[in-house]
């Protein structure tokens, strides 16, 4: 069991997982979000390939409305 | 009159140019506080903007909201320009630059920086702090900040692609309050001026563009507006208006009256 902080909120995964699988589970499309693993940017191609890991910190982000 | 203005329209706008690249509209739009996102598109198409700034924040896990604005706008047709709105610290806007350029896919970011809650007036030195590095780091950074001079011109100096002061406080609708200091920016800048926030309706956007500025980035004027729609329309006339009249030079004003008709051939 892997427990990670994902948008401020925890979060148990059964690992190992990579982020990619991460974002499945949130129903979430690689191509929406960009992620940011412990304040570092993940390059998309990327996702499929780094695993997360116990006490990993994950923010998930996207444009919204702003002036 | 010569003979090729003769019959033909005032001459068309060649757009506004930044960091080389060049937008139809000197009008900018942001996207936010639209009661919903059918509105928003309704009311930036009638505005005639190109440009359109975004927010950066967390994905809703729990899906109570809509999903995010890239789903309504057609990166097609309209320039998403990721904001750092929100943010305290040089620190923390560099942050959210980065991921703003990660999921934009463009080098451009509005820089804003806050300093104080009650007004939402920038923090310059934090603004200037992050802009450097923005800068070094290869964003094309359009920087908000208030009316000083000095400060628009380190922003400049420091690499700034458009520099963006402020009407008036953000969402405050309070219009041009200083149009000698945005002279005096927009006389000693090169980079291009275009006055970010404080517009309140299209009178406001007219003398704002009267002023020789090169744009105008609004947000809250239109989304809450009674009717965005109409507003959007005409917040585009109103640019246009200001920006052809600045350019047709205005009349010397006097506090005397001149009469328009002739004195003379009068009647006994």
């Amino acid at each position: 069991m892997i427990r990670l902080r994902v948008n401020g909120k925890e979060r148990t995964m059964d690992g190992p997982a990579t982020v990619q699988e991460l974002l499945h589970d949130l129903k979430l499309h690689p191509a929406t979000v960009v992620v940011e693993l412990n304040e570092e940017i993940l390059d998309r191609e990327r996702l499929s390939e780094v695993r997360v890991k116990d006490g990993d910190q994950l923010e998930l982000v996207h444009f919204v409305g702003g002036g | 009159m010569s003979e090729a203005s003769q019959g033909a329209e005032a001459p068309t706008d060649p757009g506004l140019t930044v960091a080389g690249r060049t937008f139809r509209s000197r009008l900018m739009v942001g996207t936010g506080k639209y009661a919903d996102n059918a509105t928003m598109i309704r009311a930036i198409e009638a505005s005639g903007a190109e440009v359109v700034t975004v927010a950066v924040r967390r994905v809703d896990l729990d899906r109570t909201k809509e999903e995010g604005v890239l789903y309504h706008l057609d990166p097609e047709r309209f320039f998403l320009l990721p904001n750092t709105a929100g943010c305290y610290t040089a620190k923390e806007a560099i942050r959210y630059a980065r991921l703003g350029r990660a999921a934009g896919m463009t080098d451009f970011v509005k820089l804003e920086v806050i300093g104080d809650e009650n007004t939402l007036l920038p923090d310059l030195h934090a603004t200037l702090e992050a802009a450097r590095i923005l800068v070094d780091e290869g964003f094309k950074v359009m920087a908000y900040t208030t009316d000083d001079l000095v400060t628009a011109l380190r922003l400049e100096d420091a690499g700034c692609v458009a520099v963006m002061p402020l009407a008036s406080p953000i969402g405050s609708g309070l219009g041009l309050v200083n149009p000698f200091y945005i002279r005096e920016i927009k006389r000693r800048l090169q980079v291009p001026v275009i006055v970010d926030a404080g517009v309140g309706t299209a009178s406001d956007a007219c003398v704002t563009m009267e002023q020789g500025v090169d744009g105008l980035l609004m947000n809250t004027a239109i989304a809450a507006a009674r009717d965005p729609i109409s507003m959007g329309r005409a917040m585009r006339l109103a640019t246009e208006a200001g920006r052809l009249a600045f350019l047709a030079g205005r009349m010397p004003s006097r506090e005397m009256a001149v009469p328009s008709s002739p004195t003379t051939g009068m009647l006994d």
